[in-house]
C-alpha cells in the first residue's frame, strides 16, 4: 500500500463522514421539535459536514492553487455559518419566540386525552 | 430594518469578512476575462461587502464607509468610464468599443489593446453596478427613523 492509496483512503473516509454529518443535519432540520432546536442541528452538523467534505477534496487535490482555495472556503464556512445560525436565534429570542419545552408535549397529550 | 439590540458578534464577523469579499471581487472583476466572472458579477460582490456592514451595524455608523450621496455619483462614474471608453474608439476611426483601435494612444500592440480595453470596461461596469446596488439600498431606507 503506497502513499497515494493511503490519500484515497483518507479521502473517502473523510468525505463519507462528512456526508453522515449532512445527513444527520438535515434530519434533525425535518425532525426537531422547534426553530431553536433546528438551528442547533444546522448551525453544528451542517458545518462540520462541509468542513469535512472540503478537507477530504483538499486531501485529494494535493498541494495546489486549487486546494489552497478550499482552505479558504474551510475557513469562512467555518467562521460564517455558526455567525448566520446565531443571528437568526437570537433574533427569534428577541422576538420573543418560546422554546419547547417538555412539558409542552404532555399537556397536548393531555388535551388530546381529554378530548 | 435595524433592530434595537446589539449583537457583536454578527457585527464583528461582518466587519472582518467585508474587506475580503472586496477583494475576491477585485478578483473576480480583474480576471473576468480568464475565467467566470467579471465587471457585473464583481461589482455585485463589491456592494454586497458594502451591504453586509450597511445591515449590520446600521446606516448611521455605515456612513463611514461610503457616504449616501456617493452611490449613484459613483454609478454614473462607472458608466462614464465604459462610455468613454467606446467613444475613444469611435473618436480614433473605428466602430464603438472596436479595442484594436487604442494601440494607437496606449503603448501596446493591437492584441493587448484588446485586453485593455476589455478590462476598462468591466472596471466601469463593476464600479456602476456597485455604486447602483449600494444607492438602491440607501433610497429603499431613506426617510426609515429605524434605519
Amino acid at each position: 500500500m503506497d502513499l497515494q492509496h493511503l490519500l484515497n483512503l483518507l479521502t473517502i473516509i473523510l468525505t463519507a463522514a462528512g456526508a453522515f454529518f449532512l445527513l444527520v443535519g438535515s434530519v434533525g432540520l425535518l425532525r426537531l421539535p422547534d426553530f431553536y432546536t433546528r438551528t442547533h442541528a444546522t448551525g453544528k452538523a451542517d458545518t462540520l459536514g462541509i468542513m469535512l467534505v472540503i478537507t477530504g477534496l483538499i486531501i485529494n487535490q494535493g498541494i495546489s492553487v486549487n486546494s489552497a482555495k478550499l482552505l479558504i472556503i474551510v475557513a469562512f464556512v467555518g467562521l460564517t455559518n455558526p455567525t448566520a445560525t446565531n443571528a437568526l436565534a437570537r433574533a427569534a429570542y428577541h422576538l420573543r419566540l418560546k422554546p419547547w419545552f417538555k412539558k409542552d408535549k404532555q399537556k397536548k397529550s393531555e388535551k388530546k386525552e381529554k378530548e | 430594518m435595524t433592530t434595537d439590540f446589539e449583537n457583536p458578534i454578527v457585527s464583528l464577523v461582518s466587519r472582518v469578512l467585508s474587506p475580503f469579499i472586496m477583494l475576491f471581487a477585485l478578483y473576480v472583476i480583474f480576471h473576468g476575462h480568464y475565467s467566470p466572472g467579471g465587471g457585473f458579477q464583481g461589482g455585485t460582490m463589491l456592494a454586497a461587502a458594502i451591504l453586509l456592514v450597511r445591515l449590520s451595524s446600521g446606516s448611521e455608523v455605515a456612513q463611514l464607509q461610503l457616504k449616501r450621496g456617493v452611490g449613484t455619483i459613483l454609478g454614473s462614474f462607472g458608466v462614464l468610464i465604459y462610455f468613454g471608453t467606446g467613444f475613444l474608439c469611435l473618436l480614433l476611426g473605428g466602430k464603438f468599443l472596436d479595442y484594436e483601435l487604442l494601440a494607437r494612444i496606449l503603448p501596446v500592440s493591437k492584441v493587448m489593446a484588446h485586453n485593455w480595453g476589455i478590462l476598462f470596461v468591466e472596471i466601469g461596469v463593476g464600479i456602476a453596478v456597485m455604486g447602483l446596488l449600494v444607492a438602491i439600498y440607501d433610497d429603499l431606507l431613506e426617510g426609515d427613523p429605524d434605519a
